[in-house]
């Protein structure tokens, strides 16, 4: 939004010499590498809301004077390459209680709980699933759901400043019902394909992404832990 | 047209078989021959020996020829093919020892021996039945009413970014309310239907959308004791769904036509395939609520083989700890069944997961007793023992899973588990349930124990009795303990107030005494349940429960006369009081009888008991009665007469006969049987005399003939009259009572005309032709030794006869009557024979009678005369062109009768035969095959000796060619 696109990538190849093709079906192999342009770098297809990244190939067919020249144009999707060494695992320990949360208008019409959990890293490789667990320790309201919420921040800046803008992009429950308490309840969650790829920043836009822990309480309460995520592919 | 006069041929039967006799030949042992029995030799040995087509004399013990019906198949027989294959013992115990070579883990599958969910789904859909109304709740992938009403964090805005799963078809969110419980079962199968057509259209996506919807279904426990039903119900569309999924993705392996081995790698698995798959994985990981997310994935763990070998011993841990994460304890154990049931499927020999399930279901078993389930309890109104019995298929399922072929180290383990937990009835019941009856009926005492301490406010008692009595009827408990269980358990029971709870109890523990126990204490708790359901009449409400312990009682004891020595065991019948239910009884006892009683018997209290039980059910005929239960009762009636013999008594035995009329007259096939054994009685008696009865036994077989003479004008059927008349005419002629023969046989005359055209057999109308035909010629052999009365002419009865069918209205177009009269003539023939083929014993016939005299010979042949005359006429009548047919096929049958029984050197009687002989071909409807065999048999027979006229007879019977 605001800034037009940005090409980052042209190239062009012969495939075939001029000449008359042979009737029936014709197959053409071709392959080329992707070359970037400039100081520019390539980035993995993603498409989004304020940012998208896309490869289209075109393909021409010059003719003589008396036929039109045909063109077909298909997206093609471009993966990064393995990041290369080790991913160092950041496990994150939690603890929800009344008083730990921010945002909240009357502390004390909260019924008291106390949820313990841990994902067992935020740096998550992006064919692997998020994994955890949480335990609803005690809650004196009953417990009506607890759910993942997977959301993906895109920040774009441009001449006023910057835009961000947060979707939703997934959304799993892990418990339904009032679950026994003291009982670990798995977290696990696998990225979904099209809508996620590995966090971006850049100088002109960046693409993060969040989960949210959010427990629903019997009496409507909404409890929400954030976590941001840092997501790569190995 | 002149008259033929009838010469006979005279014969002389002992010559003539002689002649025809086949020689016979002595049969050794070891010789080939039809009727004795085959012994089918090993088949490995028969697979040899026909390899060479020469050496097929090894193949059978007993036959030096091959066995026809083995030959025709390749060496094996069949049957014991299929048994091999399908006996599991033996193929999974080589299998098992090949295994074991190789691999330890991979460990025996599933056998037999494993009660198979299919066989659980019926009786749980019998048992968790409501008649509340219930409701269906479908959001064809809507998620957007729902998502505000479950208040999820996301904002208006973020909603309308829905994935694909979640675009729905307009107006696809429904609600089905009222629904009654039969209502709701169609619904669901049309949903079941509905993911069948979807996924055979090729809509992929919407039959993952109703499986989906489906499993949602199973997270709302309104009408709580339905749940187990809709669990069944709502798993077999699963079910279905996993194995379009596996078969469709099995399908796409297929390379140049050839399938996958059963045993694939996924290595083998092409890449189509495997991206497949992995979609499918996506897709399903993407659901939004925990429920469908886990039963959708569950439902499709099989197809994880096309990923990775590991693949499904990871996901069965990790969809085990998913489960947790469902709160409702009723919900979560149902699911934990679930996965317990695909994993035994897929991955039997994955038994960490199965205990995991089970141990993890212990440690939420608390949460029962909690606050949500309690509060839900009373909005609904069940009560605490009625939920905790929602709970046991879930259960028993589990540890069914696990207990099969556990080691006993795992069970005792599981045992004491359960023990440490407060409340364990729940459990008790399920591990009695779901172990080896063995390892159960092994520590009987210490189940008694521990089901007297159970908290009388949870779990039923009754029921733990109930199931431990189920398996003490499997296996036996320790020699020692057995009376004391007894004593222990029948003291709970007999306390038991409600008659259903005592009543299945009693059952059940009925199976246990009469297995282990004599008489006496089966006597005793016979008595007791009587004691205890004839209050308020309380029998009227368990028919079901005792006709069972009836069932239960004469499998074990049938031995009759030791079974009604049980002094409570017609008392016991007699709580039966509903006709229809009594009269089922009565048939299982008569059936047991006859299956079991392996001789006939007089013992009086048999006798008495059971010509009580089989007036029970005689006396249960009305006019409402179907044929079909009017035949079984009879067979069974008749099974019982059968076996009753009171030896040399024959006096008794005909007494008893009589009685028996009395009793079952309503029964025709009983009166018949009766008939029947009477008459084997006279036989019988005319054996014992060896033929020459004395004063007494003569007045005793009359007795008996009167028997059947009255007996049998009661009955309805006219042919079985008829042949009844007859039979008993020759019994009668048997044992010297002349007579009395002699009125069976005028009785028989004289319902001749009754017979109708049509007859009604097995429900349709048929004509009576041909069964007249039968019975008249079986009748005129019996008439050749009926000597005539001295009081009446001559021939008197087949006179008689002749008049009968001279008046008998005929079909119209039948040439029945002509047959029958030609076949007169064969009896006619053998009349004047000097010597009769066959005669009674101890009974002059008319040979001996007249002794050949002139008189008695014209008078045969005047008849003949005449009887020759009417079918002359007869053929005449036949001389139009559409009767042409039937025309050339009397006059040969007449022309070989002829030929057979008449004399032709008689000039006329020959030129009657030329003359048919070119009748029957005249116009062309002879078979030319039968025309040259009938030559060849005349030229052959001129040769023997006196029959050298036969010779110029064939040269005067032109062949007509067809031209």
């Amino acid at each position: 939004k605001g800034i037009g696109p940005i090409q980052i990538i042209n190239s062009t190849i012969e495939m075939v010499k001029p000449g008359k093709l042979p009737s029936g079906k014709t197959e053409i192999p071709f392959e080329f590498p992707l070359h970037v342009k400039g100081n520019k770098v390539l980035y993995e297809t993603y498409h989004g809301v304020f940012v998208n990244i896309q490869y289209t190939l075109r393909c021409d067919m010059r003719r003589s004077l008396l036929a039109k020249d045909l063109t077909k144009t298909c997206e093609f999707i471009v993966h990064c390459l393995s990041q290369k060494g080790k991913l160092t695992p950041s496990p994150v320990d939690f603890t929800i209680t009344p008083e730990t949360l921010q945002n909240v208008k009357e502390r004390a019409s909260l019924p008291k709980f106390l949820i313990r959990g841990h994902l067992n890293s935020t740096n998550c490789i992006i064919t692997q699933p998020l994994t955890g667990e949480l335990v609803v320790e005690n809650a004196e309201a009953a417990v009506k759901s607890i759910e993942l919420q997977l959301v993906r921040v895109e920040t774009c800046g441009c001449a006023e400043g910057y835009a961000r803008d947060a979707t939703e992009i997934q959304n799993i429950q892990i418990a339904d019902g009032d679950v026994c308490r003291g009982l670990p309840i798995p977290i696990y969650m696998v990225f979904p394909r099209l809508f996620t790829c590995p966090t971006l920043e850049t100088t002109n836009f960046k693409v993060e992404f969040e989960v949210n822990i959010v427990v629903l309480l019997h009496d409507d309460h909404l409890i929400t832990e954030n976590f941001p995520l840092k997501l790569c592919r190995m | 047209m002149a008259a033929f006069p009838w010469h006979a041929r005279s014969r002389n039967y002992v010559s003539e078989s002689d002649m025809c006799k086949l020689e016979s030949v002595p049969v050794d042992f070891g010789d080939y021959h039809p009727l004795k029995p085959i012994t089918v030799t090993e088949s490995k040995t028969k697979k040899m020996s026909r390899k060479g087509s020469t050496s097929s004399t090894s193949s059978s013990s007993s036959s030096s020829m091959m066995d026809p019906l083995s030959s025709v198949l390749d060496g094996t027989d069949p049957l014991s093919l299929f048994a091999a294959a399908a006996d599991p013992v033996i193929t999974t115990a080589t299998m098992d020892n090949t295994r074991k070579k190789r691999d330890k883990d991979d460990g025996p599958a599933v056998g037999s021996d494993f009660e198979p969910w299919s066989s659980k789904r019926g009786e749980i859909l019998a048992r968790y039945t409501t008649t509340e109304k219930l409701s269906i709740n479908l959001y064809m992938g809507s998620e957007k009413g729902k998502g505000t009403s479950t208040g999820s964090a996301v904002s208006e805005k973020v909603r309308t970014r829905l994935e694909e799963l979640d675009d729905l078809e307009e107006g696809s969110q429904k609600e089905l309310l009222n629904l009654t419980q039969q209502d709701y079962m169609n619904r669901i199968e049309e949903l079941n239907q509905s993911l069948k057509d979807a996924w055979s259209s090729d809509q992929k996506v919407k039959a993952l959308k109703i499986v989906i919807q489906c499993s949602k279904l199973l997270s709302d426990t309104t009408v709580i004791q339905f749940y187990p039903s809709k669990f069944v119900l709502i798993t077999d569309i699963l079910d279905t769904f996993g194995k379009l999924v596996y078969e469709r993705i099995l399908s796409m392996c297929m390379d140049n036509r050839v399938s996958l081995s059963d045993n694939f790698s996924p290595e083998s698995v092409n890449d189509t395939a495997k991206e497949t798959c992995l979609n499918w994985f996506f897709k399903i990981a993407s659901i939004r609520e925990l429920i469908p997310r886990f039963y959708v994935e569950a439902a499709i763990l099989k197809c994880n083989k096309f990923l990775s070998k590991m693949g499904i011993s990871e996901c069965l841990p990790r969809l085990t700890s998913m489960i947790r994460g469902i709160g409702d304890p009723l919900v979560a154990v149902y699911a934990r069944a679930y996965l317990c049931r695909v994993g035994m499927e897929v991955a039997p020999q994955l038994k960490e997961s199965l205990n995991k399930n089970f141990f993890d279901f212990l440690l939420t078993f608390k949460q029962i007793h909690g606050d949500t389930v309690q509060n839900q309890l009373i909005v609904q109104c069940v009560e605490i023992p009625l939920y905790l019995t929602l709970y046991s298929p879930a259960i028993d399922w589990i540890l069914q899973c696990i207990a099969y072929r556990a080691p006993e180290v795992l069970l005792t383990e599981m045992m004491e588990r359960c023990k440490k937990l407060g409340n364990n009835a729940l459990l008790l019941n399920s591990v009695m349930s779901a172990f080896r009856a063995e390892f159960i009926a092994a520590r009987s005492m210490d189940f008694i124990g521990m089901i007297k301490e159970c908290d009388e406010s949870g779990f039923p008692k009754h029921l733990l009795f109930r199931s431990l009595g189920l398996n003490l009827a499997l296996a036996d408990p320790p020699e020692n303990d057995r009376l004391q269980i007894l004593n222990e358990a029948w003291k709970v029971i007999t306390k038991l107030k409600n008659p259903q709870d005592y009543i299945n109890c009693a059952e059940v523990w009925v199976e246990y005494t009469c297995r282990h126990f004599k008489k006496r204490e089966v006597n005793t708790v016979l008595a007791d349940i009587i004691k205890h359901m004839t209050p308020d009449r309380a029998f009227e409400d368990a028919y079901p429960q005792l006709q069972s312990i009836i069932q239960k009682v004469i499998t074990y004891i049938y031995d009759f006369s030791l079974l009604f020595s049980v002094e409570k065991f017609l008392p016991f019948l007699d709580m039966f009081q509903k006709e229809n239910v009594r009269v089922e009884v009565c048939k299982c006892i008569m059936e047991s009888f006859i299956k079991h009683q392996q001789e006939s018997t007089k013992d009086p209290v048999i006798l008495n008991a059971l010509l009580h039980i089989c007036k029970t059910m005689h006396d249960s005929v009305n006019a409402l009665t179907l044929e079909d239960e009017k035949r079984m009762l009879a067979a069974l009636i008749n099974g019982f007469i059968k076996m009753v013999s009171f030896g040399r008594d024959f006096e008794q035995q005909l007494s008893f006969y009589v009685e028996a009329r009395s009793m079952f007259c309503n029964l025709e096939p009983v009166l018949v049987q009766l008939i029947h054994s009477v008459n084997q009685l006279a036989m019988e008696t005319r054996k014992v005399m060896k033929g020459n009865h004395s004063r007494k036994t003569a007045a005793f077989v009359r007795a008996c003939v009167a028997f059947c003479f009255i007996t049998i004008p009661s009955l309805s059927s006219i042919f079985t009259r008829l042949n009844l008349y007859l039979h008993s005419g020759q019994v009668a002629l048997a044992n010297q009572c002349l007579s009395q023969a002699d009125a069976f046989f005028k009785a028989a005359v004289s319902l001749v005309p009754e017979v109708p055209k049509m007859i009604s057999i097995d429900g349709k109308m048929r004509p009576s032709d041909a069964f007249l035909l039968e019975f008249l010629c079986n009748f005129f052999s019996t008439l050749l030794v009926v000597p005539d009365h001295p009081e009446q002419g001559v021939l008197f009865l087949v006179r008689g006869l002749l008049n009968v069918i001279q008046d008998y209205t005929w079909e119209d177009n039948s040439d029945d009557k002509v047959r029958i009269y030609t076949n007169v003539l064969h009896l006619l023939s053998a009349m004047t024979q000097e010597t009769y083929i066959y005669h009674v014993d101890k009974v002059d016939s008319n040979d001996t009678l007249y002794g050949g005299d002139s008189k008695f010979l014209a008078e045969i042949n005047k008849l003949c005369e005449t009887v020759i005359a009417q079918i002359l006429d007869h053929l005449k009548t036949l001389g139009k062109e559409e009767t042409l047919k039937r025309q050339s096929q009397l006059a040969l049958y007449l022309f070989n009768t002829i030929l057979a029984h008449g004399d032709l050197r008689n000039n006329k009687l020959n030129q009657l035969s030329v003359n048919l002989w070119n009748l029957a071909q005249k116009h062309g409807f002879a078979d030319t095959k039968t025309m040259v065999k009938t030559l060849e048999y005349i030229r052959r027979r001129s040769k023997q000796p006196e029959m050298s006229h036969f010779a110029d007879l064939a040269l005067r019977l032109p062949l007509q060619s067809r031209t």
